[in-house]
């Protein structure tokens, strides 16, 4: 019971990840993909007549699905298997975060950014709303995320998800040492 | 209900995000900051393990629980893949989640997340709306 509640190393969440994608295919056909959830529900809420949102999205319902499973198993998983200790960082990591005015480092989110009171605070907003919009509008633009181009993508060895996966990359080293510390005076 | 499988593996999912903390902002800031290998170590084994899974899927011809053929959609390059990406990468570093640890850091109690997650909805129905005016 302790090795489960501790936080698990690379090399034993690494593989089982991986094999979320033979899972998948065989529990039923199904590509490993996360942020096409975020188009059925579009397609499912606000189609608004739009073309792209135009598809029988109940035959992807599988996706939405899945997505709720990881909201489950989350909740489950720090409620009752994990030790809820703080992250293991890099105490580089804290130092250039503290800098940066970062002060809480007890759980695994900066309780100083991700709370209620910032939603209506200029942080809030390029955190929640610039943050979000650019996952959501850069991943759809990108034709997958990490799991569908980075690890679905990689793993059947195709090209145009090793670009997209370097691009990935790219976009974050270029936030978090060009734009994150401009940003994060709005703390 | 066929469906529920889906969501077991989603919990699945869900719970090793957490116990790898990969949902956590400040273990995408590591990686950003090339102060730990914990990131590139769970993507690239990942990467490998599914590899490895997907040869041998292929190799013995192994079908779906339903007896069908596995087939994989090939990925078709388009411009939006650098385009999309890039602008992905930036809002990966900012909110510390790819869309999966989005839902995963609701589930973990970062209640707030469900606005950053309305926001990438949003993202997404933008894209749609001007997708024709796009380059691709």
């Amino acid at each position: 019971m302790e090795l489960i509640k501790q936080p698990w190393p690379w090399y034993v969440a690494g593989p089982l990840i991986g094999l979320i994608v033979p899972a998948l295919l065989i529990a039923g056909n199904k590509a490993f993909g996360i942020s096409s959830s975020l188009r059925h529900i579009c397609a499912a809420c606000i189609p608004a007549n739009i073309a792209f949102f135009k598809y029988d999205w109940k035959k992807e319902s599988w996706n939405l699905f899945f997505v709720a499973g990881i909201v489950l198993g989350a909740f489950i998983t720090v409620i009752f298997l994990s030790n809820n200790e703080p992250v293991n960082l890099n105490p580089e990591t804290i130092a250039d975060l503290q800098a940066l005015g970062i002060r809480s480092f007890d759980e695994l989110m900066p309780e100083d950014i991700f709370n209620w009171s910032n939603v209506s605070r200029p942080i809030g907003w390029v955190f929640f709303l610039m943050g979000g919009f650019l996952v959501g509008f850069g991943t759809r633009y990108a034709g997958g995320c990490t799991s569908g181009h980075s690890i679905l993508g990689l793993s059947t060895l195709q090209w145009p998800s090793l670009v997209a996966t370097m691009c990935f990359m790219a976009g974050g080293f270029a936030m978090t040492h060009l734009f994150l510390p401009y940003l994060l005076k709005l703390l | 209900m066929k469906n529920l499988k889906y969501a077991l593996l989603g919990a699945i999912f869900g719970g090793i995000l957490i116990k790898a903390e990969v949902m956590s902002w400040f273990r995408i800031q590591e990686m950003f900051r090339l102060q730990s290998f914990h990131m590139y170590g769970v993507i690239g084994s990942a990467v490998l393990t599914g590899m490895i899974s997907v040869f041998l899927i292929r190799k013995f011809n192994i079908k779906t629980i339903a007896g069908e053929p596995i087939v994989i959609a090939p990925k078709v390059f388009t411009k939006g893949n650098i385009y999309g990406g890039l602008l992905f990468g930036l809002g990966w570093a900012v909110t510390g989640a790819c869309p999966g640890p989005l839902f995963a850091q609701v589930g973990a109690g970062f209640t707030v997340i469900l606005v950053t997650l309305a926001s990438a909805i949003f993202g997404t129905w933008v894209y749609g709306l001007i997708k024709e005016k796009l380059p691709h």
